[in-house]
């Protein structure tokens, strides 16, 4: 339909190289790229692929140590790779420019909004300073923040994160550039206010007649935004697609690895996720023949020898494999069938947890608020929660930043002392207090935590952090060589050889180290482990071993998780109960998937709604949360979340709490509109897959 | 099960004993100070000067305390430069090379001893202040600044004006001075360990307070840690030769530099060699010392960066 249309910007076999001790490495290989006018075209890879040094050497903005070796960036009639820095000025800023990942960090923090989006339009449009506000007012009224009269004179650490990406795309649009080149631009922010700024590209960038550059390692939001696809690997151009066609049947294995690799809410609770194993190659040992090959399930001798052609297939894909035309004829199969995982015990009645009216506060009054009578408002970070986790059993606590769900999983294993609330673990009361717990109930409650480069202290070999645990927490194991036996059985639990244990963890990748922090979990025989947003740092490939191993393990040990993650698929592969926390309090629990299905509660509506699905066919009628998430020292009267629901019924929300409405099955809802109508509203809005919910209830 | 096929680079790698990686580790940094010609100058300074302390004795053709006279008999005072005294002698007739070789031991010695108590005392203090954290800290923050703000020159003044000039008194005043700012440093670089996720790993499988401070966080400020005990060990040089010039180091007849100064100042225009030697001894090992940590903190910094 656009196929005459000329591309905006053409890469054609641009090499980049990058110079680490003293040696010039290539990173990006023979990479062919082209947008035309209002496409978005989406950049998709791991960390490390290569995607974000492509996308900034398209604008020709390298780093010190990296140049574009060979290959020709055609863009707007001219070569790209034989201008001066001088001469691209005048391009950034004015024909290409740039959404960053961390819109904090890419503002000036001692300058208006007004002033940095006005200094923009001066240099490039010679605009008047006054000319330049005007401007800036009416840019941020076009990316729809609120009071754009006010928020030009205000500095960036006065707004939050979601307003400040929206003035750096006010920023990027106000001189009417050709190029948009997105780098990660809703990494940083909750779902629900990336759902918003997903829809704000969407609008701005076909209404401006420009055309953007997606990058991203999100194949949920490359599917709800872009046009075309290309997929990278290790600095090479694995595929490049139209996103229906990607979508619906990827032709290379590594594409159909990733799409295979992603949890969906659908699976069910006895399979496990494809893989890819292996880790992506460093800068200084790719392969030579394909650059996938040694972690692909259908690589055969030629793939190991020879490097594949970038090869066009029929409307506009191009792919590089030597086995492409047997997967587009379906004669091979990229995918193994996903395994079943053993079977999983089910879970008993005795409740492993029983957590009840916990409550964690922060801030202090200071002596100066004293003197001056100021009322003393501190964090209200978990506000009177219970819940109860049953033996066998998992429970998935969801919310975005700030709803209080990382601090109640420490309040719980006592990382921080919960002020108020009692809590019973394996049906002996346990104490706040972290220090006045016994060793039984250390043992029994391990955690695994977010970030796997800070979980294992680097200085200590993986067995001795193993090790570590056994012998002060397991009695079984009283010799040096029981010790070791039991870590290198653990070490294989996880999949990982007996000679990690002489390792450190500077020597694993991230992945790795998750492997190891989770043996580490699991190595005294725990009854529950907590786990907090075990996979939010790794890769999705990565994050799919992970899961599996959880899953496989619970199978094998019969312990219980608890899994805290902000993101709602992770959740649901995992859970089978599921608790969604909103400003410190609990709003809706049940059974995985009554909580997926109507009747819920309509914030967990919302996120649900505001997940972005990788599949581009999906249409639902999206759900949007307007306003900010209220300070956890300011928490709203009433119903907390009445500030940005969209089903508000009146006064009532502002002024009454809201009742525990019980929904059947242990499904619970807190929300004053009554379960009947509730399910009422949210079949008829169609806003979910549920076709069936009706007939259910 | 697949188990044995998705291991992850299975055997690809022997294992390692403590003592090779140690050699490993030295090694390569051996090798980065050898990339930074400066800091390897200042390491090899300082090394030069480490072993004139420790051989000195030996290689100095004179003892520090022997008045040298010629073949009458008299004193051979303020000889310039030759082969038989390369520096000289002195008013006194000492021969200023031995003199400087001899010195060396002292002014390594005792900001050596020095240095080390106070890195050791510093070490214990900030870790456990910045670990505990809460009142504790508060309380012994604010000792500390107390302790920061008073003039080093004037303390040392005060206090070995009344116990009277000794060794030990010189490194007690060098140890009271310097303990509170290793501490401060120790106690930031804890700050940023101690919410680390292994740390709090180490809490929840019951490890003792002494274990965590120990086994987990210190391995994690050793470099802050040899950055900051170079920097001390070269202040207290500074510091103990200031104190040899005033009068208030150690006392004669033993070689101290600060006081070789002193003493060779009032003959600047008739021997000006017995000012030069202890004089540049003194600036050539202080610009050694900090140019080596300097080179210490670029590695650190280095190292730090690649395990982030």
């Amino acid at each position: 339909m656009m196929s005459n249309v000329e591309p905006i910007i053409q890469a054609e076999k641009v090499n980049i190289d990058y110079r680490l001790n003293k040696v010039w490495l290539n990173a990006i290989h023979d990479v062919n790229l082209a947008i035309k006018p209002l496409e978005i075209h989406g950049l998709v890879g791991e960390s490390g692929s290569g995607k974000t040094t492509l996308a900034l050497a398209l604008m020709r903005y390298l780093s010190a140590n990296a140049r574009i070796s060979s290959g020709v960036i055609r863009f707007d009639g001219e070569d790209l790779t034989t201008q001066s820095t001088r001469q691209m000025r005048d391009i950034w800023g004015s024909k290409i420019n740039l959404v960053p990942q961390d819109p904090i960090a890419s503002l000036n923090p001692s300058y208006t909004i007004g002033n940095q989006i006005g200094e923009i339009t001066r240099r490039h449009m010679k605009l008047s300073r006054r000319d330049a506000t005007a401007k800036a007012v009416e840019m941020l009224k076009r990316v729809k923040i609120a009071d754009p009269e006010d928020v030009v004179d205000r500095y960036p650490h006065q707004l939050s994160g979601g307003m400040l990406q929206r003035v750096t795309i006010a920023m990027a649009l106000s001189t009417h550039p050709k190029l948009l080149v997105l780098d990660e631009p809703t990494t940083a922010l909750d779902v629900t206010t990336q759902a918003v700024i997903l829809d704000l590209f969407r609008d701005l960038i076909h209404n401006n007649d420009a055309a953007a550059l997606y990058v991203s390692h999100d194949l949920g939001t490359v599917a709800q935004l872009c046009d075309y696809v290309t997929v990278l690997y290790g600095g090479e151009i694995m595929e490049t697609a139209p996103v229906r066609d990607l979508y619906s049947q990827p032709l290379h294995p590594y594409t159909a690895g990733l799409m295979a690799s992603l949890p969906r809410h659908s699976e069910q609770l006895n399979t496990r996720l494809s893989t890819i194993e292996g880790v992506a190659p460093s800068l200084a040992d790719r392969p030579s023949g394909c650059v996938f090959a040694p972690r692909c399930p259908v690589a055969v001798e030629k793939c190991h020898q020879e490097k594949p052609p970038l090869e066009p297939a029929d409307d506009g894909r191009m792919i590089r494999c030597w086995r492409w035309p047997e997967i587009a004829s379906g004669e091979l199969s990229t995918t193994t069938k996903p395994e079943a995982i053993g079977e999983s015990p089910a879970p008993r009645e005795e409740l492993v947890l029983n957590v009840s009216g916990v409550s964690r506060q922060f801030g202090s009054r200071s002596l100066f608020d004293r003197i001056l009578g100021r009322p003393f408002r501190p964090v209200r970070a978990v506000d009177d929660v219970s819940l109860t986790i049953q033996e066998r059993s998992t429970l998935g606590l969801v919310g975005e930043s700030g709803s209080g769900k990382t601090t109640l999983a420490r309040c719980i294993v006592a990382l921080s002392t919960a002020d108020d609330g009692e809590m019973e673990l394996c049906q002996m009361a346990i104490s706040n207090d972290l220090d006045r717990r016994p060793r039984e109930a250390l043992r029994n409650l391990r955690m695994v935590f977010q970030n796997p480069n800070d979980a294992l202290n680097p200085y200590h070999t993986v067995g001795q952090a193993i090790g570590r645990t056994l012998r002060l927490l397991a009695d079984r194991y009283n010799s040096e060589a029981e010790i070791h036996v039991r870590v290198v059985e653990l070490l294989d639990a996880v999949r990982l050889s007996a000679d990690y244990a002489d390792r450190y963890p500077a020597e694993l990748s991230g992945g790795e180290k998750q492997r190891v922090a989770i043996a580490r979990a699991f190595a005294a025989d725990p009854a529950l482990i907590v786990a907090d947003e075990p996979t939010s740092a790794l890769d999705v490939s990565v994050q799919a071993v992970i899961l599996n191993l959880l899953k496989d393990l619970r199978a094998q040990q019969g312990a219980s998780y608890l899994l805290i993650s902000h993101d709602l698929d992770v959740v649901a592969y995992l859970s089978d109960w599921i608790a969604v926390m909103y400003l410190g309090e609990i709003v809706e629990e049940g059974a995985s998937d009554a909580v997926y299905n109507a009747p819920s509660h309509p914030y967990t509506e919302a996120l649900i709604s505001a997940v972005p699905v990788p599949d581009p066919t999906d249409e639902r009628s999206a759900i949007r949360l307007e306003g900010e998430v209220p300070s956890a020292r300011d928490i709203p009267s009433g119903c907390r979340f009445h500030t940005r629901c969209p089903r508000k019924i009146g006064s009532i929300c502002e002024t009454d709490e809201p009742p525990w409405r019980d929904a059947g099955n242990g499904h619970y809802i807190r929300c004053h509109i009554p379960v009947d109508e509730l399910i009422e509203l949210q079949t008829m809005a169609g806003s979910k897959d549920t076709a069936s919910t009706g007939e259910d209830r | 099960m697949n188990n044995a096929d998705t291991r992850v680079g299975a055997g690809n790698r022997p294992p390692r004993s403590a003592f090779v990686r140690a050699v490993t580790t030295v090694g390569s940094y051996a090798a980065q100070m050898a990339k930074r010609p400066l800091s390897f100058i200042g390491t090899l300074i300082v090394i030069i000067f480490v072993v004139l302390a420790i051989i000195g004795p030996v290689i100095a053709p004179y003892s520090a305390r022997e008045f040298i006279r010629d073949e009458n008999g008299t004193l051979v005072r303020r000889a310039s430069p030759s082969w038989e005294h390369p520096f000289g002698t002195d008013k006194e007739g000492r021969d200023v090379f031995s003199r400087v070789i001899w010195g060396a031991r002292e002014i390594i010695l005792l900001p050596g001893i020095a240095t080390v108590v106070a890195v050791i005392l510093g070490t214990c203090f900030g870790l456990t202040i910045g670990y505990l954290g809460g009142w504790l800290d508060e309380v012994a923050s604010r000792i500390l600044d107390s302790l920061l703000s008073i003039p080093a020159l004037v303390l040392a003044l005060v206090m070995l004006g009344t116990l009277g000039p000794s060794p030990v008194g010189i490194v007690i005043v060098v140890v009271l001075l310097y303990t509170p700012i290793v501490t401060r440093v120790i106690r930031s670089a804890t700050l940023n360990i101690r919410d680390s996720g292994y740390v709090e790993a180490a809490r929840l499988r019951g490890e003792s307070t002494l274990y965590i401070l120990f086994r987990e966080i210190l391995p994690g400020v050793l470099p802050a840690l040899g950055v900051e005990a170079a920097l001390r060990f070269s202040y207290a040089i500074f510091l103990i030769a200031s104190l040899g010039f005033l009068g208030l180091g150690v006392q004669p007849p033993s070689p101290d530099w600060g006081r070789m100064v002193e003493e060779a100042r009032g003959e600047y225009l008739r021997a000006p060699w017995s000012l030069w030697a202890p004089a540049g001894a003194i600036a050539f090992l202080v610009i050694g010392v900090n140019l080596m940590a300097d080179g210490l903190r670029r590695i650190f910094r280095y190292e730090g960066g690649k395990d982030a």
